[in-house]
C-alpha cells in the first residue's frame, strides 16, 4: 500500500459504493455531486464553512485524558475527541452544515432528512432554521417513541418530524421514506444525508465534512507528545469513524477499531454488525456489507442504541475491512451500558450510548494493550439523549438500581 | 410469439397499446397470487409483470409497500416467481419479472437469467439499477436471451435518455411521473414528452407506468405509447377483498376496464 488511503474519491472504494438508484435520482445525485465538486475547490465555501464551525458549532473540539476511567482500560492513556461538546450534542453537525451550505447553493428552499438517534434529526432541523430553509425528518415509528425527547427539540427548531410507519420501523426505513419524498420533490428539495453511506456522493461527501475530526484530533496528539496506538470509533452507518480515521489513513502505525453494535451478540442474531455478521450486496444505493437473508431480503438489526441500529455500513469501511486497514469488532449491549456507567461515574462525563460501544472496545483493546497504550476515543456524542433510556436500563426510575 | 416485445408489437399492429399488468408474486400467499395473475390474462392483459417483493422497495408507494411487507412475511421468495412465470405463460400471455436489484443479486444473476429463461419469461424490469452499472446483469441476461428493461424519467438528461434507450432491449419503461408507484387522479403531465424523447433517442417500443388507475387514463396514455403498465390499482384489489372470490372479480372488473382503456374503448 504506497498510494495515500486518505480522501478516495469514489464512487467505488475497491469492489463497494457506486450508485444503485432509480433513474428518477440520478440527476438529482449528478448535481449535487457537480456542485459538491465545485464548492470543494471554491475558498469562499470553505471558508463559510469554517466560519460556522467555529463561531456556530465550537470547534476545534477539545481532547480530554480520561485517566480514571483509564483504570478500566487496562491502564492505558485514553484521550477522548469531544464531539458530544459540539452545538447539538455529536458529531452530526458538521456534516448537515455543509450539506445545508451546498442547498442554498443549488437554489432549494426544502431539506429532507432521515434520522435514528434523533442526533441528525436535530442537527439538519438546526441547520435549517440557520440558513431558513424548509426541514422534514423521517423518523422511524420506533425510534421517534424511544427518542421522544429528540422529536420535540427538532419540533421546538421548526421541523417536521414525520413517523415512519412501515418495515422495521426503524432507521432504514425512514432512509426508504425520505427517498421516496425525494423523487416527488427533488426541484426543490436536497437531501441531507446522515452517514457516510448511501450512493455516491454521499459516502465521499460526508466523510469530507466529518474529516475535521480526525485532522483536529491527529495535530491534537501530536501537541501532546505522539500519535496514539489506536484510534476507536462506533460505526452505524460510519460517518463519525470514517471522520477521525481519514487522517490517520497513512499512519501505517495507527490501528483503527470500528465498534459495531453488537446488540445481544453476533450469534444471537439480535445486532447491527453489518461487517462483523453481515455480507456484500445492494441496500440504499450503493454496495456493503449489509445484514440479509438468502434471498437479499434485509434483515432488521438490532441495537440498544438508536444510532447504530442500521443493517448497513458505509462502503469505505467495507472496504478498509477487506484491505485489513481497519478492524472492526462488535461491542454488545451490555458492553456498551458498562462503559456508558463507567464513564459517567469515573469522569463526570455522559457519554451518547453510540459513543459509549467506542468506549467498551477501548477498555477491550486498553486491556490487551496495557498501561503503555495510548487510545484515542471518538466520542461522537452526549448522553443526555439517553438519560430515559438508560435510567430503565440501570433501573434508576424506581428508585432503585439493578 | 412469447417475448413481451412481440406482444407489444403485435398490440400495436392491431391498433392498440399492449396492457401490462403488475403483480407482486406471494400477496397474499404465493397461490392466490399466481391465480390473480392468470385472471388478469383472462381478462386481457397482455403482459404480466411478475414482482419479486423486497424488503427496501425505495421507488414504491404505500399500496405495494403493503402487498410487499405482507408476501415476505407470508413467506414469499425469490424463486416463486418462477411458477407465476410458467402459470402466466401456459394461460397465454407473455411474463417479465420486475426486481430491485439486490434478490437478483443475492440468488446469482446468472443462476436466476437462465430460470427465467426456463420457465419461459422474456426479460425483466428493473427499478434500482441503470445502465451504466448494469454490466453484469446485462452479460447474465444476453447469455440467456433475455430482455432487458431499463426506466426513463422526466428528469433524465438527453444524454441519460440515449445511454439507457441504447442498453435497453426489449420495452423502455418511462415513469409518468416524479414520484412512486401508487394510485393516482391523472397520470403524469410529463409522460407523453418522455415517449417522445425516448423515441427521438432511438427507442423502438416504449410502455407508460407510474399513476395509471382507471380505463380513462390507459385510453389516454395508449394515444401516445405502445403499452400501458398498471400496477397499484390492481394490488388495490387485492388489499380490499380478503375473499378470494371477490378479490379475483375486483381484479377481473379492474383489468376489463383497463383493456378496453388500452383499445380507446370506454
Ligand atoms: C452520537 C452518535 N454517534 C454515532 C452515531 C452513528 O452514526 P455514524 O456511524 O454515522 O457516526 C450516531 C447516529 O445517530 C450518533 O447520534
Amino acid at each position: 500500500m504506497t498510494d495515500s488511503l486518505q480522501a478516495a474519491t469514489g464512487p467505488y472504494f475497491g469492489d463497494f459504493g457506486g450508485r444503485f438508484v432509480p433513474e428518477a435520482l440520478v440527476a438529482a445525485l449528478d448535481e449535487l455531486a457537480d456542485a459538491y465538486d465545485k464548492a470543494r475547490v471554491d475558498p469562499a465555501f470553505s471558508s463559510e464553512l469554517e466560519r460556522l464551525a467555529r463561531d456556530y458549532t465550537g470547534r476545534p473540539s477539545i481532547v480530554t485524558e480520561v485517566p480514571r476511567f483509564a483504570a478500566h482500560a487496562g491502564g492505558a492513556h485514553v484521550f477522548l475527541k469531544r464531539e458530544d461538546l459540539n452545538h447539538t450534542g455529536s458529531h452530526k453537525i458538521n456534516n448537515v452544515l455543509g450539506q445545508a451550505l451546498l442547498t442554498k447553493r443549488l437554489g432549494k428552499t426544502r431539506v429532507i432528512a432521515e434520522t435514528g438517534a434523533g442526533q441528525h434529526g436535530v442537527a439538519a432541523a438546526t441547520a435549517a432554521a440557520l440558513m431558513d430553509l424548509e426541514c422534514i425528518v423521517y423518523m422511524g415509528e420506533e425510534d421517534t417513541e424511544r427518542q421522544r425527547l429528540n422529536v420535540a427539540r427538532m419540533r421546538l427548531l421548526g421541523a417536521t418530524v414525520v413517523p415512519v410507519k412501515t418495515g422495521s420501523r426503524t432507521l432504514k426505513d425512514a432512509i426508504n421514506e425520505a427517498y421516496r419524498d425525494w423523487v416527488a420533490n427533488v426541484d426543490t428539495t436536497n437531501y441531507l444525508f446522515g452517514t457516510a453511506a448511501g450512493p455516491h456522493p454521499f459516502p465521499t461527501m460526508v466523510r469530507d465534512f466529518q474529516r475535521v475530526i480526525g485532522l483536529e484530533a491527529r495535530a491534537q496528539m501530536l501537541d501532546l507528545g505522539a500519535l496514539p496506538d489506536a484510534v476507536v470509533a462506533c460505526v452505524g452507518g460510519g460517518s463519525n469513524a470514517i471522520g477521525i480515521f481519514d487522517a490517520f489513513l497513512d499512519d501505517a502505525e495507527v490501528r483503527l477499531i470500528g465498534c459495531e453494535a453488537g446488540g445481544d451478540g453476533v450469534d444471537t442474531g439480535r445486532h447491527a454488525a453489518a461487517i462483523g455478521g453481515g455480507r456484500p450486496g445492494v441496500l440504499h444505493g450503493s454496495r456493503s456489507f449489509i445484514l440479509q437473508d438468502a434471498d437479499g431480503q434485509t434483515i432488521p438489526s438490532h441495537s440498544i442504541s438508536a444510532g447504530l441500529d442500521y443493517p448497513g455500513v458505509g462502503p469505505q469501511h467495507a472496504w478498509l475491512a477487506t484491505l485489513g486497514r481497519a478492524e472492526y469488532w462488535s461491542v454488545t449491549d451490555a458492553e456498551a451500558m458498562e462503559a456508558f456507567g463507567l464513564l459517567c461515574r469515573t469522569e463526570g462525563i455522559l457519554p451518547a450510548i453510540e459513543s459509549a460501544h467506542a468506549l467498551a472496545g477501548a477498555m477491550r483493546l486498553g486491556r490487551q494493550l496495557g498501561p503503555d497504550a495510548t487510545i484515542l476515543v471518538n466520542l461522537s456524542g452526549r448522553g443526555d439523549k439517553d438519560v430515559e433510556t438508560a435510567a430503565v436500563y440501570f433501573g434508576l426510575l424506581d428508585g432503585g438500581e439493578s | 410469439m412469447s417475448g413481451a416485445s412481440d406482444r407489444i408489437r403485435h398490440s400495436n399492429a392491431e391498433g392498440r397499446a399492449a396492457l401490462i399488468a403488475y403483480l407482486p408474486v406471494g400477496f397474499p400467499s404465493v397461490e392466490r397470487s399466481i391465480r390473480a395473475m392468470v385472471a388478469m390474462v383472462d381478462a386481457g392483459a397482455d403482459v404480466i409483470e411478475v414482482g419479486i417483493p423486497y424488503s427496501d422497495p425505495v421507488i414504491d408507494g404505500p399500496t405495494n409497500q403493503i402487498a410487499a411487507e405482507a408476501a415476505l412475511l407470508a413467506g414469499a421468495r425469490v424463486a416463486d416467481c418462477f411458477a407465476a412465470v410458467r402459470a402466466v405463460v401456459a394461460a397465454g400471455a407473455s411474463a417479465v419479472v420486475m426486481s430491485y436489484y439486490n434478490p437478483l443479486l443475492q440468488y446469482g444473476l446468472e443462476k436466476f437469467a437462465g430460470e427465467l429463461a426456463a420457465a419461459g419469461g422474456s426479460g425483466v424490469v428493473l427499478p434500482d439499477l441503470t445502465p451504466d452499472i448494469a454490466q453484469e446483469w446485462l452479460a447474465a441476461a444476453e447469455a440467456h436471451s433475455l430482455d432487458t428493461t431499463f426506466l426513463v424519467a422526466p428528469s433524465s438528461t438527453p444524454e441519460r435518455l440515449h445511454m439507457t434507450v441504447a442498453a435497453t432491449t426489449g420495452f423502455v419503461y418511462a415513469a409518468s411521473l416524479m414520484g412512486v408507484t401508487g394510485e393516482r387522479a391523472s397520470v403524469g403531465s410529463q409522460a407523453e414528452r418522455l415517449v417522445r424523447d425516448s423515441r427521438a433517442a432511438g427507442a423502438h417500443l416504449v410502455c407508460v407506468g407510474l399513476g395509471v388507475t382507471t380505463g380513462a387514463h390507459a385510453r389516454e396514455v395508449a394515444t401516445y405509447a405502445d403499452g400501458v403498465v398498471v400496477g397499484s390499482v390492481l394490488v388495490r384489489c387485492l388489499i380490499d377483498h380478503v375473499n378470494e372470490d371477490q378479490a379475483l372479480d375486483a381484479l377481473r372488473t379492474k383489468t376489463s376496464e383497463l383493456a378496453r382503456g388500452v383499445r380507446g374503448e370506454s
